[in-house]
């Protein structure tokens, strides 16, 4: 394998379409394609883990860690870097996933799903019990800069989006090619037997734990770029329903393609804006009945219909 | 099966390319079609959207309909806005503030909504009005109370708000407490766990400790937002032995508390005041003991004063939604009557056009106008936050009729209970309300 | 918050004998709650292996139903003999449980009986969506405040303190569903034959027992208890829009903590998280919030599999 090889061609190809559609797209459509991508990193946090066979039904606590890094960043340390206030973020929370893997990676199944969620939960109820971060209420974002240049209004939000655009090409490359790189394989192995990986002279924990730092990661920065783009914070980030959210969109895009979290965020947002503007008091339902249609139809997710490999074994 | 997923596939493809190709082709519908485009941001689904949403979205549809058919008593017997029909995009505002900032600029950019009226949840407020300032979209917020709204918003252009700021609710309750003589050597509280319960508390237990030095607090309780069970509480409160209870309860929790606590005996020795208990005034039929102490966030429903305009909302409430009209209804009116106003004094004549918009924002800056709850004067926040006063009064069911009332009504004045503009509602009540014109 | 010693006042309610049967009486009943709220979905884990998302939305359909067909016999007849409401509450609650367990059993999860656990939980989470807007189309908004069965009963003084006598007798309630179960489960045929399925399904289904019937019973059953614990709530709350994913959560926390599938972990996770949320509101009300979560992750953090759970053997 070369080191870029056809996905990753086009994984650069259509980041640079994107790109380029922030000078022609209207700003409502990029800021939802924003929103979108920065999501969708998120859900590639879920998808790691699920590819390991773990659902994290918490994953909004590494989401909002890194969105209030962006947030606390600028109004504590004083720091007005869009760069600067991302890596913060990263760091945070990948030093608190250290710290917590320690603990998830011995649970499997519902129980790490359920701990998944009281430990984010526990980080809302943090957040919501701290009425100088405003509480429920949040804060809001001021002043970013991106490299020293401030932007005003909607150039601003051109530069979030492209930087979006960017953060998220590069980590689909790196899990594009972790995914098919040994660690990648073996998460596989990991999910359909985990005691013959061990048999293997392999430690499935380590391996976990590796995966979950690099969910962590991908997560903080869905959450900076959020915060980035809409200028708010709130401790709903880590609220249990925003992580299911998580969790919906990795089952609607399924873990084949590193491509499909994203094509699947862009279609929930989608689906979603559209729901609220036509059927304002029964979009839930439309949600519920789309999921509900995947989940019947195309069992390994929407990327079973661009797949070319149609006798893929269950 | 199989034959299925080979129908279903290429379907599936076709419809999800055909509804992208959409979305992104049809062009943003112009808002030049001769009508006035209006975004309406209310609660639809939620534990909000009972008490608050639906309420406003009723008072919104019913006096969005009587303009476009000219029907409105008073100053406003023009059709629509300015002669123009009003059309509507609504929204359901559930869903958390990241949502909402994604919705908005929808309602901006896509629907090129010419001014947008909603939003009750003071963490949308605060997320939404620096996009509204962004994208200059006019924005009037109707019920949300955080002060922090034009405490970090200082110049504000193109955001209003109608409703009163959630300080005023519990300094006038304070002031309530104080001038019925209730004694307040132990007060319990009791707020939901988040925002606007622990801002609800801090302000009207700073207000009391000012007016009423002497003021211990018993016990400080902090369930969980829409938790609905309260027996553990309502104990805790009752070990207290309290003479005064506050709570900035809303919806659902109001009234489960408000019947729990009756049910076990809790309000026959201590008095209690609901910041937002008019909203249920209706609903409790007698559950609630007489001289529980419900106040509206304003002249608003029950304490609205009697007007041609006030009369008129009343009654057609009544007759189309059987019920009478609860608080958030009143200030959903009163915001769609003020950019009414606004823009028709921007317009200066001219009917038949959307005024322009930065007129607009002119005529609204310390507009006063008539609305369902008295003369409204926007005299706050450099002009763009409404000045009105609070009223508390005691209900009083009558089980004969099994009609609700209020008995001992008491009303202040809007500089009565209001900070001056350039002082927070904090550093004012510590200041022992320097400036207050209380009137007696 | 306080760090450090405690506050005067705090340590004398400690010692006060009010506030501790305070904490007693209050923990009991919030227990019987929890544990009615919680037994429908740890029954249906126990046996099918579906952590249902949807429980909430069947709790909320139960006190929809109860509250509105309550409230409709109170303002339709008002001379009517109010003691036949309760009859009602059950009634409805078994009623709902009944049609919407068996609809959605027979019209939808019949056909996902092969997919793994994790879909399941997803499908349930679809549903959950589905069911939380289709109430609201059915019953609307507004919130149903159904009081009359609560007041009724009137009150007890226990020591200083009043009591709901309706409170009190949900405590009796859940004794008795938590009774019921454990004795369908232990001491009879159909019993014998569940805990057989819940031991090992394929032997089961290989000894000859009809584990289709079973699930379609069990899952009929499960949401029952869920719309029974929501039709007995319904008198004491106000019933609006959202009241089925506040308790999801509530629900698995008790179930997580007290073994996922079993009825006597319920119990026991019940009255953990009851006494010390009670605990908690009396003694240091600002950690309220994280009772739940905390007594979950510690209870998770030394017995992974909760108090009651099982040790699954490792499959090669």
């Amino acid at each position: 394998m070369t080191y870029i090889d056809r996905t990753g061609l086009w994984l650069i190809a259509t980041a640079a379409i994107l790109v380029a559609g922030a000078f022609v797209l209207p700003h409502w459509l990029t800021f939802i394609l924003t929103l979108a991508l920065a999501k969708a990193l998120v859900v590639q946090g879920v998808v790691v883990q699920m590819r390991a066979g773990l659902v994290s039904f918490g994953q909004g606590l590494f989401f909002c860690v890194g969105g209030y890094a962006i947030g606390l960043g600028g109004n504590l340390l004083g720091i007005h870097d869009a760069f600067a206030l991302l890596a913060l973020g990263l760091v945070a929370s990948v030093g608190l996933a250290a710290v917590i893997g320690l603990l998830m990676t011995r649970y499997r199944d519902i129980f790490f799903a359920m701990l998944s969620l009281a430990l984010s939960m526990i980080l809302f109820g943090v957040l919501v019990k701290s009425q100088t971060l405003g509480s429920t209420d949040g804060f809001n974002v001021h002043g970013v800069s991106y490299l020293g240049v401030t932007f005003d209004g909607a150039n601003q939000k051109i530069a979030v989006y492209i930087l979006t655009v960017v953060v998220s090409c590069a980590c689909a490359l790196f899990l594009y090619r972790s995914q098919h790189a040994g660690i990648g394989r073996v998460c596989e192995a990991i999910r359909e037997n985990e005691i013959r990986v061990e048999y293997l002279g392999l430690s499935p924990r380590w391996i976990l734990y590796a995966q979950y730092l690099v969910a962590a990661a991908v997560s903080a920065l869905g959450g900076g770029l959020t915060a980035l783009a809409t200028g708010h914070i709130d401790p709903e980030m880590a609220f249990w329903t925003t992580s299911g959210e998580f969790v919906f969109i990795a089952l609607l895009g399924g873990t084949m393609h590193v491509a499909a979290p994203f094509v699947a965020a862009v279609l929930f947002a989608f689906v979603r804006t559209y729901a609220i503007e036509f059927t304002p008091h029964t979009w839930q339902m439309i949600l519920g009945l789309v999921l509900l249609g995947i989940i019947i139809f195309l069992p390994k997710g929407l990327w079973s219909l661009v797949s070319r490999n149609r006798r893929v074994k269950a | 099966m199989k034959r299925l997923k080979h129908i279903v596939r290429p379907m599936a493809v076709a419809t999800i390319a055909a509804a992208a190709i959409t979305a992104v082709a049809s062009p943003s519908v112009a808002a030049e079609n001769g009508k006035f485009r209006l975004g309406v941001v209310t609660f639809l689904s939620g534990g909000a959207a009972g008490p608050f949403g639906v309420p406003s979205i009723n008072g919104a549809k019913l006096l969005i309909n009587a303009l476009n058919e000219g029907k409105v008593p008073g100053p406003y017997g023009q059709k629509g806005i300015n002669g123009l029909e009003i059309e509507t995009v609504v929204i359901d505002e559930n869903g958390g503030a990241t949502k909402q900032v994604e919705e908005f600029r929808n309602l901006a950019e896509r629907h090129k909504v010419d001014a947008v009226v909603g939003y009750i949840s003071s963490g949308d407020c605060l997320a939404i009005s620096p996009v509204a300032e962004e994208l200059k979209v006019p924005t009037v917020m109707f019920d949300c109370g955080t002060s922090r709204l034009f405490e970090e918003n200082k110049t504000p252009r193109y955001v209003f708000r109608t409703g009163l700021d959630a300080a005023i609710d519990n300094i006038g309750a304070a002031r309530y407490v104080v001038d019925t003589n209730r004694k307040t050597s132990a007060v319990a509280s009791i707020q939901q766990n988040y925002a606007w319960g622990q801002d609800s508390w801090a302000d009207f237990r700073a207000a009391l400790t000012q007016l009423k030095p002497e003021t211990k607090i018993a016990t400080e309780q902090f369930p969980k937002l829409f938790q609905g069970q309260y027996g553990a509480e309502i104990s805790a409160i009752a070990v207290s032995k309290p003479d005064v209870i506050h709570t900035s309860f809303w919806g659902g929790d109001m009234e489960a508390f408000v019947l729990q606590g009756a049910a076990r005996g809790l309000f026959d020795k201590s008095a209690a005041i609901l910041t937002c208990g008019e909203s249920a005034l209706d609903r409790l039929k007698g559950q609630a003991p007489n001289g529980l102490i419900l106040g509206a966030r304003g002249p608003f429903g029950a304490f609205a004063p009697k007007n041609e305009l006030s009369e008129w909302f009343h009654k057609s409430y009544v007759a189309q939604v059987e019920m009478a009209p609860s608080y958030p209804a009143y200030k959903m009116a009163q915001a769609i009557l003020g950019l009414k106003a606004a823009a028709e004094k921007a317009a200066a004549g001219k009917t038949g056009i959307v005024p322009e918009k930065e007129k607009v924002l002119d005529a609204f800056t310390n507009l006063t106008f008539e609305s369902v709850s008295g003369t409204v004067a926007m005299s706050r926040a450099n002009g763009h936050q409404a000045l009105q006063g609070i009223s508390y009064g005691e209900y009083r069911y009558d089980a004969k009729t099994k009609q609700a009332s209020l008995a001992n009504v008491k009303s202040y004045a809007g500089d009565c209970v209001t900070p001056p503009d350039g002082t927070t509602a904090a550093e004012w009540i510590k200041a022992g309300f320097p400036g207050a014109k209380c009137g007696n | 918050m306080n760090v450090g010693a405690l506050p005067p006042a705090r340590m004398r309610r400690l010692t006060d004998m009010t506030t501790f049967y305070a904490i007693l009486m209050d923990g009991m009943i919030y227990a019987s709650w929890l544990f009615l709220v919680a037994a429908g979905l740890t029954v249906i884990y126990g046996v099918m292996r579906i952590l249902n998302m949807a429980h909430g939305s069947f709790y909320a359909i139960g006190a929809y139903s109860a509250a509105s067909l309550v409230g409709w016999y109170f303002s339709s007849n008002g001379e009517a003999n109010p003691y036949w409401s309760y009859a009602i509450l059950v009634g409805c609650a078994l009623l709902a449980g009944l049609v919407v367990g068996f609809v959605i059993e027979q019209g939808l999860l019949r056909f996902m009986y092969k997919r793994n656990e994790l879909l399941m939980v997803i499908v349930t989470y679809a549903l959950l969506l589905i069911l939380e807007d289709a109430t609201k189309l059915v019953f609307g908004v507004d919130p149903y405040f159904t009081y009359q069965p609560y007041s009724l009963l009137g009150r007890s003084m226990i020591g200083e303190l009043a009591f709901a006598n309706y409170d009190l007798a949900l405590v009796g309630a859940s004794v008795v569903v938590g009774g019921l179960c454990w004795f369908v489960l232990n001491r009879t045929h159909t019993g014998k034959v569940l805990r057989a399925v819940i031991h090992d399904r394929e032997i089961a289904v290989a000894m000859g027992v009809n584990v289709r019937l079973m699930f379609a019973g069990t899952f009929i059953v499960g949401t029952t208890l869920g719309a029974l614990a929501g039709a007995l709530t319904a008198p004491s709350i106000s019933v609006s829009p959202g009241i089925g994913v506040e308790v999801i959560v509530l629900a698995f926390a008790v179930v997580v903590v007290g073994g996922l599938g079993s009825i006597e972990g319920a119990v026991v996770g019940a009255l953990l998280v009851g006494l010390t949320r009670s605990m908690a509101v009396h003694l240091a009300p600002e950690i309220e919030l994280f009772v739940i979560y905390g007594v979950m992750s510690l209870v998770l953090a030394v017995r992974p599999q909760g108090l009651f759970g099982r040790t699954v053997a490792r499959k090669i």
